[in-house]
C-alpha cells in the first residue's frame, strides 16, 4: 500500500470541505473494498478521509413509506434491524447473505452502492426497491444512479449520506452465491409495488445491475412464477468469465427470478 | 504519521503510526502481540480475527487510525490469570486444531457467536457462521465441537464472559 495523509472528519460538512480542498482523495468507509484495492496498488490516494467518525452518516429509521439508512450503517446493522425486517425483511435477508460475518461488520451499505461492483447485493434491492441516494448535494434516483461496472453517477468528492428505500407490498431476494468469494454469481430481486412490479439482476451483466421489462411486465400482471415461463433473460447482457460463461448466467437468472418471485408471495 | 489512542487488552495504547499501518501489523509489530496472526492478507481466511468495541472483524482489513478510541480485545486477552478461557479450553479438549495457525482467529471467532446467538449452539449454526474462517488442517469437525462445547462452558463461567 502507497503512503497517504489522513484525515478523520467528525461532520459532513467538513468531509466535504476537506475533498473540496485536497487533491487526489478517496473516502473510507467499511474499508473492506478499498483496503484490499489499495495492497494491490490499484488505488493509491494522496488523501484519504475517513467517514467512520461521521455519527450523522449512520442509523436507521422509518420515514413515512419509506425506510431511511445512512450511508455509514454496516450490513451487520441492517441484517440484524428490528425496523428492516418489519418493513422490508428482504433488504434485511440481502444484508444478512453479505460476505461473512466479520465483512459485515465493517463493511457499509453506502461503501457497496458506491463502489458498483457487478457482483454485489444491493444495487439490486436499490434498483427492484426504486430507492433514492441521498448525497451531499442531491437526490438521485436508483435508475439514474448506476451507470456500468464499478461506475455510478456520483461526482469528484461527492458524498452519499443516505439510502431511501420505499416500502413495497411484497419483495424478496434470491442469490445464487459464488462457492469462494461469496459475492453473487448471480442475485434477483424482486419486489411488487402498488405501480407495478421491479425486478433487478446482479452479478449476471456485463455492464453491472439491470432490470428485466419483460419480466417485470408478466409479474405485473400476475405475481407467480409461472408468468416468467418463456421469458429469458437477454443473452447480449450476460457476463461470461471463468466462473460461468454467459448461457449459465442467463439460465440462473430464469432460476433465481423465480425462486424470488416464490419466497415474495409465501410472505 | 498519525497519533492513534485505543485500549488493547484492558490496556491504553497511544502512538504514532504510518497511517497505512494495519490493525494486524500494529498489534503484532508495535505491540508485540503476535497471538493474531496473518494467513491471506485478503480478507478470506480470519486468522487475523480480533473483537473491536466487542465485535468480531479481521484486522488485516482495518487500518490501526481506524481503531482510534476502540477497545480491542486479541487471543492474548482473554485467558484470566493463567486460566485459559473456557472456549480456550474446549479446542483443547476436543482436539481443535492440528498445526495451531487458524486457532487464534477461530477462537475469537467463536466467542463473537456466543455472544451474538447463544450458548445453545447446533452444528448448522455453527458451520454457518466459520464462513470467514479458513483451516488447512482438521477438516472443521473437532473446531466444530470445540465450539459447541466452548458455548456451553461459557454459560456456566459468566464472570469470565462479563470481564470479556
Ligand atoms: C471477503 C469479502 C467478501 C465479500 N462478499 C460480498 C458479497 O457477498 N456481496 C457484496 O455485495 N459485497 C461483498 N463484499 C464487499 C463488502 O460488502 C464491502 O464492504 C463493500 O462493497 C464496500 O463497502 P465498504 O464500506 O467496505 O467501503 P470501502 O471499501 O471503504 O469503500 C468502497 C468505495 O466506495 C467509496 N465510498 C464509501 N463510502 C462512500 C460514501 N458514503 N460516499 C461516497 N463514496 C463512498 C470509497 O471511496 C471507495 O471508493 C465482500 C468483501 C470481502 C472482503
Ligand atoms: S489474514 Fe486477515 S483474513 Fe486472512
Ligand atoms: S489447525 Fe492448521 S490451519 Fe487450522
Amino acid at each position: 500500500m502507497y503512503a497517504f495523509e489522513y484525515h478523520r472528519p467528525t461532520s459532513i460538512r467538513e468531509a466535504a470541505n476537506l475533498a473540496n480542498q485536497s487533491e487526489d482523495i478517496k473516502f473510507l468507509a467499511g474499508g473492506h473494498t478499498l483496503l484490499p484495492t489499495m495492497k494491490l496498488r490499484l488505488a493509491s490516494p494522496a488523501n484519504l478521509i475517513d467517514l467512520g467518525q461521521i455519527a450523522e452518516l449512520r442509523g436507521i429509521e422509518r420515514s413515512g413509506d419509506a425506510i431511511v439508512i445512512g450511508a455509514m450503517t454496516k450490513h451487520a446493522e441492517v441484517a440484524n434491524s428490528a425496523v428492516v425486517r418489519e418493513a422490508i425483511p428482504a433488504l434485511a435477508n440481502l444484508a444478512e447473505l453479505i460476505g461473512d460475518p466479520h465483512v459485515r461488520n465493517r463493511g457499509t451499505i453506502g461503501g457497496s452502492i458506491a463502489n458498483n461492483d457487478p457482483s454485489a447485493d444491493y444495487p439490486a434491492a436499490c434498483l427492484a426497491l426504486n430507492a433514492t441516494i441521498a448525497t451531499d448535494k442531491r437526490r438521485i434516483a436508483a435508475d439514474d444512479f448506476f451507470q456500468g461496472i464499478f461506475t455510478t453517477a456520483l461526482g469528484e468528492g461527492e458524498i452519499i449520506t443516505q439510502i431511501s428505500f420505499p416500502i413495497p407490498l411484497r419483495a424478496a431476494y434470491a442469490k445464487f452465491r459464488h462457492p469462494a468469494s461469496r459475492y453473487a454469481l448471480v442475485g434477483v430481486f424482486v419486489a411488487q409495488h402498488t405501480g407495478g412490479v421491479r425486478l433487478a439482476v446482479t452479478g449476471a451483466g456485463s455492464n453491472g445491475v439491470f432490470r428485466i421489462a419483460a419480466m417485470e411486465e408478466a409479474l405485473s400482471r400476475n405475481f407467480v412464477a409461472e408468468s416468467l415461463d418463456g421469458i429469458s433473460a437477454p443473452m447480449d447482457e450476460m457476463n461470461s468469465d471463468i466462473h460461468a460463461d454467459a448461457a449459465y448466467r442467463a439460465h440462473l437468472v430464469g432460476v433465481m427470478a423465480r425462486r424470488a418471485v416464490q419466497a415474495a408471495a409465501r410472505g | 504519521m498519525t497519533t492513534v489512542s485505543l485500549t488493547v487488552n484492558g490496556q491504553s495504547v497511544t502512538s504514532d503510526v504510518d497511517p497505512r499501518t494495519l490493525l494486524v501489523q500494529f498489534l503484532r509489530e508495535n505491540l508485540r502481540l503476535t497471538g493474531t496472526h496473518v494467513g491471506c492478507d485478503t480478507s478470506q481466511c480470519g486468522a487475523c480475527i480480533v473483537h473491536l468495541n466487542g465485535q468480531a472483524v479481521k484486522a488485516c482489513t482495518v487500518l490501526a487510525v481506524q481503531a482510534h478510541a476502540s477497545a480491542i480485545t486479541t487471543i492474548e486477552g482473554i485467558a484470566q490469570g493463567g486460566e485459559l478461557h473456557p472456549m480456550q479450553a474446549a479446542f483443547r479438549e476436543h482436539h481443535g486444531l492440528q498445526c495451531g495457525y487458524c486457532t487464534p482467529g477461530m477462537i475469537m471467532s467463536a466467542i463473537d457467536i456466543v455472544s451474538r446467538k447463544g450458548n445453545a449452539l447446533d452444528e448448522q449454526t455453527i458451520r454457518a457462521e466459520l464462513e470467514g474462517n479458513l483451516c488447512r488442517c482438521t477438516g472443521y469437525h473437532n473446531i466444530v465441537k470445540a465450539i459447541a462445547a466452548g458455548a456451553q462452558a461459557m454459560a456456566q463461567a459468566p464472570l469470565q464472559q462479563a470481564a470479556e
